[in-house]
């Protein structure tokens, strides 16, 4: 990947604090113009819902109207279950979000918002002024004029998925432009890097980083502090600090909506460290599947590089630092820190033994600080606020608040930010706003693939670095995966293992012949070939593999099967010993059957069939027809004429 | 790829060994997939063993060595995506283009493959073609996906 240097069109230089209010000036004038402004959210969420077109259609038709509107775009806000999200601002105006919209009722929405109406059906949210966390700042709209059809809209702070969030790491996603440094700048942003490098010196930086708590947001959970304290102490002139962007856990994509909404926050948290550290030279590591973030990316960091926020004597302070991107190349392993760095000396990305800690020998060798986005991202707002408040925030040992991306079987789904002690009741059921379908919770799996299920029982343990892990999981990078009575935990155990066994990087036997090998029996008791001995094989399996991998994805891999069997073991036991799937999810086990008394034989079911199982006749106005039957020599259990049936004439089995 | 437009691929990343994956994908990027020949030529202009290069192309995921189908069809198979019924959109398209995930289509007017996470869980299961994202998918909606692509 190719990084474009900055060209400096004319762009102002910051060679101090005045500079940065003048910039700040500029950013309020592009955050609240004089005219409407209409943002459309269009990180990955919303521009697989079509926020695309919505953003084009609204372009057209203010064009067309010849309004005196300016459309523009923005990052996510969390709730991408509603997803395409707009929001429209007046001066003197309520701040409007619309969700779920359309290019058609995009332009509805012009029309009346000219009339100073709203339409009642498609409102999200209002908003009468915004907070500024990381300045504790709240700046009011000032409204004048009130609008037609407002009354009964929740503000912001009401609506139940934003009530019991803190957000600090997802500050200003959804609103702000990334793409407009100087957005960034208005709300605060580098205010808080001219007070490190102009008014502090790097070990009292160090040490209000200690002070706030700060654990590493990447699932690890090591104190920040001490990790850039160790780095520092290191003799050298070369150093190195890394961002991990390498955010693999299927289910978790928090990281990505900071870098594709905030990427200046993670900038500027880098920039603090390097300087606490004494490193010139940062490198961002970002996942291949994440082709918005990089671009993202590349705008920021050339802005920032344009504005001499990054480059030599930044802020007038005589430090100098740079940041390279990295591209990664598919491989979850490089989510390591040693894997990771491999891939930057243009290694493949497999771990080493850490005898002897990154921060002391990583990139080529020389001194290393490898953090998270989200570690980064947080790293600002404790320099401004300052260590007492932040760790006022969250639980004894865990301080501040966490990311977590809230999906699977769940009706609000999004990425939210709470303080650390919320329990994972008030997560999956106030904020996540309980199970759809009327079905009934099963478990939440939670740290990714390292991680583990966590049953009804347990719900009401809060959330932090430590108490999951009692429990048998972890809090990790933040997914959390909600699963109701359809959900196999048996299948779950499966599925996990068979990621783990693809992505082991294979140095260690251990882990490459035991992923393997627990794979396989997984699938021996999905098929329905369990025996009563492949529990506590499994078992013994699972501790080898931790016990004798050196790196981490073979440390954890054991935790989904032996969470599972801890706490589903009557569930293993039905697949091996009655050869059942009770959630009805391991084909092997499933029978379809036609109900022949329900059956209205429409003859759709075996229209659809790819494997001609189905026969029967179809009941025409002239015949009698005969009910449809299903071979179940045929049948390959795809399940399209169950999801065909009108008339919930076939059964599972 | 003619060997100028590696070697300029090779002088953007200043013939560095260690941008090496960078180099592979630039020129994946263009061929589609990492031709043999053209893998022989980074060995040789670079002084780099191939085996050495193998190794990072087989490596990586990203990195196919296999030609590929015009239209690049990715099914997520995440957890959120596989809890909710990943698996039969994966085995409805392998079943409508006559292929298996990880293969190109005899006309080489399909590749299929499956991905682990593309961080659009709260629409799952979803299916990205040559960069466009399809969320909300069931296994009726395949045929129509596909249709706008044949």
């Amino acid at each position: 990947m190719r990084e474009e240097r900055g060209r400096g069109q004319g762009m102002m230089k910051i060679h101090d604090k005045i500079d940065l209010e003048k910039i700040r000036e500029e950013g309020l004038k592009k955050l609240f113009p004089k005219e409407t402004k209409i943002s459309v959210g269009m990180a990955t969420c919303g521009l697989s819902t079509g926020a695309d077109k919505v953003y084009e259609t609204l372009l057209k038709e203010v064009g067309r109207l010849k309004l005196p509107f300016q459309v523009g775009q923005t990052g996510c806000i969390g709730f991408c279950q509603r997803e395409p999200v707009l929001d429209i601002l007046t001066p003197g105006r309520p701040r409007i979000f619309y969700q779920e919209v359309t290019p058609e009722k995009a332009i509805e929405l012009v029309h009346r918002w000219d009339k100073e109406e709203v339409v009642k059906d498609w409102l999200f949210f209002k908003m009468e002024g915004e907070e500024w966390i990381g300045e504790d700042k709240w700046f009011d709209y000032s409204i004048q004029t009130d609008l037609k059809g407002l009354d009964g809209t929740p503000s912001y702070q009401q609506v139940p998925f934003y009530q019991k969030q803190l957000k600090i790491a997802l500050r200003n996603c959804g609103f702000i432009n990334p793409d407009h440094i100087e957005e960034y700048i208005a709300r605060g942003g580098y205010f808080a890097l001219g007070k490190a490098l102009l008014e502090m010196k790097p070990e009292e930086i160090i040490e209000e980083v200690k002070r706030s708590g700060l654990r590493g947001r990447g699932g690890a959970g090591f104190p920040t502090g001490s990790k850039w304290e160790s780095c520092r102490r290191v003799k050298g002139d070369q150093k190195f600090v890394l961002c991990n962007a390498d955010e693999g856990d299927p289910g978790a994509y928090m990281d990505r909506s900071v870098l594709e909404g905030d990427p200046h926050s993670v900038i500027e948290g880098m920039i603090i460290g390097a300087y606490a550290i004494g490193a010139h030279e940062g490198f961002i590591y970002v996942r291949d599947e994440y082709p918005l973030a990089i671009q993202k990316l590349q705008v920021a960091v050339r802005q920032a590089e344009e504005f001499g926020l990054l480059g030599d004597n930044i802020l007038g302070s005589g430090f100098s630092f740079r940041i390279h991107l990295f591209r990664g190349g598919g491989a979850f392993v490089c989510g390591e820190s040693t894997a990771l760095m491999a891939s930057i000396e243009g290694k493949v990305g497999e771990p080493r033994a850490k005898h002897i800690h990154t921060t002391e020998s990583g990139l080529w060798e020389k001194p290393s600080n490898l953090n998270n986005v989200e570690t980064w991202n947080n790293v600002p707002v404790i320099i401004s606020r300052g260590s007492e408040w932040y760790s006022k925030i969250g639980t004894d040992k865990s301080k501040g608040t966490k990311v977590f991306s809230i999906v699977g079987k769940v009706n609000n789904t999004g990425l939210i930010e709470v303080p650390m002690g919320i329990t994972l009741r008030e997560i999956v059921y106030e904020i996540g706003g309980g199970i759809p379908d009327g079905k009934k919770f099963k478990a939440v799996q939670t740290g990714g693939p390292s991680g583990g299920c966590i049953p009804e029982s347990l719900l009401d343990l809060p959330v932090d670095f430590d108490r999951l892990t009692e429990v048998g999981s972890m809090m990790g990078s933040g997914g959390m995966i909600v699963m109701d009575e359809s959900t196999c935990m048996v299948d779950v155990a499966k599925y996990f293992m068979n990621f783990l066994k693809d992505e082991s990087c294979g140095k260690c036997t251990s882990c490459r012949e035991g992923t393997k090998r627990m794979h396989e029996i997984l699938t021996e008791i999905s098929e329905g070939r369990g025996k009563p001995e492949h529990i506590p094989l499994l078992e013994e399996l699972g501790w080898v593999t931790a016990e004798a991998s050196l790196c981490q994805l073979g440390g954890t891999a054991p935790n989904p099967v032996l969470s599972t069997i801890r706490y589903f073991r009557e569930e293993y036991e039905e697949h091996i010993l009655n050869k059942r799937c009770p959630a009805k999810v391991c084909r092997a086990l499933l029978k379809y059957r036609i109900l022949p008394e329900t059956c209205t034989m429409c003859g759709r079911c075996a229209k659809v069939c790819p494997a001609d199982a189905i026969t029967g006749k179809r009941k025409t106005k002239k015949e009698e027809g005969i009910p449809f039957k299903i071979d179940e020599e045929k049948c390959i259990k795809c399940g399209m004429c169950f999801d065909t049936c009108k008339f919930n004439a076939i059964e599972v089995q | 790829m003619t060997t100028s437009e590696i070697d300029s691929i090779i002088r953007q990343y200043e013939g560095k060994e260690s941008q090496l994956l960078a180099i592979l994908q630039d020129i994946q990027i263009k061929e589609k997939y990492l031709p043999k020949e053209s893998l022989e030529y980074v060995s040789q202009k670079m002084q780099i063993p191939l085996t050495k290069i193998f190794q990072i192309a087989t490596f990586y995921n990203a990195l196919s060595l296999k030609p590929r189908g015009k239209h690049k069809i990715d099914v997520c198979l995440g957890t959120a995506c596989h809890v909710r019924g990943g698996e039969r959109i994966l085995e409805k398209l392998e079943r409508e283009l006559g292929i298996s995930a990880g293969e190109t289509t005899k006309d080489r007017k399909f590749t299929l493959e499956s991905v682990r996470c593309l961080g659009c869980c709260s629409l799952g299961p979803v299916a990205v073609v040559d960069g466009k994202v399809f969320g909300r998918l069931s296994q009726e909606k395949v045929g129509s996906l596909l249709k706008e692509f044949k």
